[in-house]
């Protein structure tokens, strides 16, 4: 682990020493673990976070890691303020009317967790006269509003999952929708743990649930796609992705 | 005013103009076509705005007259907490206020189990009462130290004059001092109002769905900036003319009349 760190920094100094040019690579402002999340320090760390110095040190870009606000991150791109999205932006028809994508570089299922004791399902019988919490703008509120708005009893919208997390755990939502590793993680919390479990994963729906998650980048910059692209390759094939990966999740997060 | 033939002097012609083509602008180059399939959306959002300014006026009024009234003439033990409250609640923001009782006292009540099966519990566990709430304690913060003045300010003879006559306090107080205090306020409580309005898309924090949450669901849903924000304040603007419309229709009804 301490070669692979000091390596990192190597080539990002190596790299930055050889390129001008800075790749402003924008994270979600909102702590999202384990991808990304600010230590006691304020530096921001995770898997997504290790990932984007690896991707990038695959394709040779000289990075800069961005926090921006998740709900302006892509007028935040479009408008030049950073060059990529690496916040667990998943590639959806939307998106793409706006912006581009590189490759995934992971997927992962969509589940459905609330309190103990309850009986519920992840189909729209199961969440019938529910209360059901999402975060705003992602595939799982537009999921939510797709399969579950005609049976749910509400569909509360949040600006961040934390806050749907927290009125779980209040009672004031009676479940919640979102990505199975960072529902895991708070299940993995003391909080989390005393309340909840997870109720299994929802139907797969490619036109919501879209097709993994890629780099977000502005429209037109193919040569900028064709180095994430390699980047993303050669971390899978070298192994450095499996080595990332390990500490964090127990099995691979790339998917089918 | 505006129909008269004096009103329309040539610079006033001109900043017309300068208005129309902004909005013809605004109109024509800007992306409107979301317009529809939010509109119930924000019409409910608007509706939420005006009730829970609404109330959170009337309730905080009612509650300002005893503190303003304990501040001014009331014995120590009911001066001290009033004056208390007025200074933790203006002295600490409507945020703070509103997220301790949000996200504080409302996390509490789920662990209490007759609160949870309780009859009350389906409205405890929604976010506008504790919003309502926060607002409501703000305005009266707010208000409690205009009422102290205002009863402060009635001039003495009224109250010996109404003394002198046998008049009994508490009639005192509901014919000459209460109605001469409020109508001293009216001018104030007309731009506390629109700051009030304006301390509203604060609720949006805690998921209650106004009509600022709204347009950041179309800023999120949409990735337009521009025109739902300026949509927006246009919204706010028109709230506000109608709140300073009723306030001068309240002053213009009754004259001072102070003898």
């Amino acid at each position: 682990m301490k070669k692979l760190a000091f390596g990192l920094i190597a080539g990002l100094l190596m790299s930055g020493a050889a390129m001008a040019e800075t790749v402003k690579v924008g994270i979600a402002a909102e702590p999202y673990p384990p991808f990304a999340s600010p230590d006691a320090s304020g530096k921001w760390t995770g898997w997504e976070v290790e990932m984007i110095g690896a991707v990038c040190k695959a394709a040779a870009l000289d990075c800069e890691v961005v926090p921006v606000a998740w709900d302006g991150i892509i007028p935040a791109l479009t408008s030049g303020q950073i060059d990529a999205i690496m916040a667990s932006m998943s590639i959806t028809e939307e998106r793409m009317k706006t912006i581009d994508f590189s490759n995934k570089y992971y997927n992962t299922p969509t589940v459905i967790v609330g309190p103990k004791g309850v009986e519920m399902a992840a189909t729209p019988e199961g969440l019938a006269g529910k209360i059901l919490g999402v975060q705003v703008s992602t595939i799982h509120e537009a999921y939510a509003q797709k399969h579950f708005a005609a049976t749910a009893g509400e569909i509360k919208v949040y600006q961040t999952q934390d806050e749907a997390n927290q009125d779980l755990v209040a009672g004031r939502i009676d479940a919640t929708q979102a990505d199975s590793i960072a529902l895991d993680a708070f299940l993995a919390t003391p909080e989390g743990a005393a309340c909840c479990e997870s109720k299994g994963a929802v139907a797969d729906d490619t036109d919501v649930l879209g097709l993994g998650v890629g780099v977000g980048l502005r429209k037109g910059e193919e040569a900028l796609k064709e180095k994430f692209n390699a980047g993303i390759a050669k971390v899978l094939e070298d192994g450095t992705y499996e080595a990332i990966s390990k500490p964090y999740f127990a099995s691979s997060i790339y998917g089918g | 005013m505006i129909l008269s033939r004096a009103f329309w002097q040539p610079h006033r012609i001109v900043m017309a103009l300068v208005v129309l083509a902004i909005v013809l602008w605004c109109a024509l180059s800007l992306r409107w076509d979301w317009v529809p399939k939010y509109a119930p959306m924000a019409a409910l959002g608007l509706w939420r705005t005006i009730w829970i300014l609404a109330l959170s006026i009337l309730f905080g009024l009612l509650l300002a007259i005893p503190l303003g009234l304990a501040q001014a003439v009331g014995p120590w033990f009911l001066a001290w907490p009033a004056r208390a409250f007025c200074t933790v609640i203006r002295g600490t923001p409507l945020l703070l206020q509103l997220w301790l009782l949000y996200y504080g006292l409302g996390s509490l009540f789920p662990q209490i189990p007759w609160i949870r099966q309780s009859d009350l519990w389906p409205i405890l566990r929604q976010a506008w009462p504790y919003g309502l709430l926060a607002l409501t304690l703000s305005f009266a913060g707010y208000e409690g130290e205009v009422m102290r003045g205002a009863f402060k300010g009635v001039p003495k003879g009224q109250l010996e004059a109404a003394k002198a006559m046998g008049m009994p306090r508490l009639t005192t107080l509901r014919r000459i001092w209460l109605p001469q205090a409020l109508h001293r306020v009216l001018p104030t409580l007309g731009g506390e109002t629109v700051l009030q309005l304006k301390a509203t898309p604060l609720v949006a924090t805690i998921t209650v769905v106004d009509i600022y949450a709204v347009a950041s669901r179309v800023r999120q849903d949409t990735f337009l900036t521009y025109e739902p924000l300026l949509l927006l304040a246009v919204i706010y603007m028109a709230i506000t003319a109608v709140i300073v419309l009723i306030f001068r229709w309240f002053e213009n009804r009754r004259p001072a009349k102070v003898a």
